[in-house]
């Protein structure tokens, strides 16, 4: 009994000390900055194009620690290093979905992407999402996006008398449209897709996620409006099942089911 | 910085060209006609690829009056008109769909889908044409140009 407490209190003793080893390391960021257009020449950036003209490119290198993300390297140039580094974040906890960026190419959160995941032997290239205008360095107008979101009624639409209780549902009813729920409008998924690369006229995966949420929701009597918004010719039958989306998303929504699911509520209509 | 509008406010008109709404069921028969003329076109060109390459002596068959036999049955000469319309829609609408999206400019959408049509028309009016029309043998012309058989008859 001696000895197993003896033993206790030793491995205790020697976690602690190995979590207090924090492993640092080395760690080269390679971020796109911004560029104003010369007055001279005045802008002329298209919105979905890229404008290579426009930007530049600032290494920095960190010592991090293996339980950093992208955001706290980023945030350590900004406060140590450079702070005129401009990106968007608010909560740094992958809720409000403000920090989605191009990490080694692939659109993520800047604060779910840990360090240690990536190849720490070479740069982190970190740019901004593409497809939206950049304003400046990090951060992009988010305006076409919200309002393709907008343009699909993302609220309830109900008709007759409003009941004196909560509208009832099942938790199978519920079950149908959870997974678009979990949407944070981060336009991780939008702006990953090549078919909105190319003109930003389509509507885009996180709109179309979003009408899923409420067409299959048993409560919304607006499905049918929505399914008409979405059967345009920039609508869901623009989307080429890349998957690109359903690779972005940070949330881990079967975004390209989800629109698959929304082509099938209209053909059924339809036919 | 942009203000970010109600969700429930009107949409603000984008700057530029903007959205034009095309509601209509087009796209949807369009996707939908993807997906049927393909399944058809597997059984239709498999069937074909196998009568014409695999039964019988195979490769070595097909001359002149291989074909010229086939176009003779209304049942090749329907197959092969199916097949033809099949595959010639379904692939310019393949090309149309990728016209619309990698071609940014409306001018140079217009130019690319203008080549596709035409090309399409030719090709279909030219294929329909012959399919229906065919004769080895026809009257009048010299001899040494025509197939063998044709003096057997």
């Amino acid at each position: 009994m001696t000895a197993t407490l003896e033993n206790t209190s030793a491995t205790t003793s020697g976690a602690r000390s190995e979590m207090g080893e924090v492993p640092s390391f080395q760690v080269t960021l390679r971020v796109q900055r911004y560029l104003p257009p010369d007055d001279a020449a005045p802008a002329e950036q298209e919105v979905g194009g890229d404008a290579p003209g426009d930007a530049r490119w600032d290494e920095f290198t960190l010592t991090m620690y293996g339980t950093d993300r992208v955001l706290d390297a980023l945030h350590k140039v900004k406060w140590e290093h450079d702070g005129s580094l401009t990106f968007r974040r608010s909560c740094a906890h992958g809720v409000c979905g403000s920090d989605a960026m191009r990490i080694n190419g692939r659109n993520r959160l800047a604060c779910k992407t840990l360090l240690k995941d990536l190849d720490l032997s070479k740069p982190i290239v970190v740019e901004p999402i593409k497809g939206l205008p950049v304003l400046k360095d990090l951060v992009v107008d988010m305006e076409p996006f919200f309002a393709s979101y907008r343009e699909i009624m993302p609220f309830l639409v109900t008709s007759g008398q409003e009941p004196t209780k909560e509208r009832l549902q099942s938790s199978e009813q519920r079950a149908r449209f959870d997974d678009t729920t979990k949407c944070i409008l981060c336009a991780a998924c939008t702006t990953s897709c090549p078919v909105f690369w190319t003109d930003g006229q389509y509507f885009g995966p996180a709109a179309i996620v979003n009408a899923h949420r409420f067409i299959f929701d048993s409560r919304d009597e607006g499905g049918a409006q929505r399914l008409e918004i979405l059967n345009d010719k920039e609508g869901v039958w623009r989307c080429r099942t890349t998957f690109n989306c359903t690779d972005a998303c940070p949330r881990g929504i079967e975004v390209t089911k989800a629109i698959q699911e929304v082509k099938r509520a209209m053909i059924t209509r339809a036919f | 910085m942009t203000v970010i509008a109600d969700p429930k406010a009107p949409r603000i008109p984008r700057s530029g060209p903007g959205r034009r709404s095309t509601r209509g069921n087009t796209e949807l028969y369009a996707w939908v006609f993807m997906r049927v003329s393909g399944v058809l076109l597997l059984v239709l060109i498999f069937a074909h690829l196998i009568s014409n390459l695999v039964v019988g002596e195979g490769v070595s068959q097909i001359d002149f009056a291989f074909v010229a036999g086939k176009w003779a049955t209304p049942f090749w000469q329907v197959w092969d008109l199916t097949m033809l319309w099949l595959a010639m829609i379904h692939g310019t609408n393949g090309m149309r769909t990728i016209i619309n999206d990698y071609a940014e400019k409306d001018r140079t959408r217009l130019v690319l889908k203008s080549a596709l049509y035409l090309a399409f028309a030719v090709v279909v009016v030219l294929g329909t044409l012959v399919i229906f029309t065919f004769d080895p043998c026809p009257v009048g012309a010299p001899a040494d140009l025509l197939p063998s058989f044709c003096s057997d008859i």
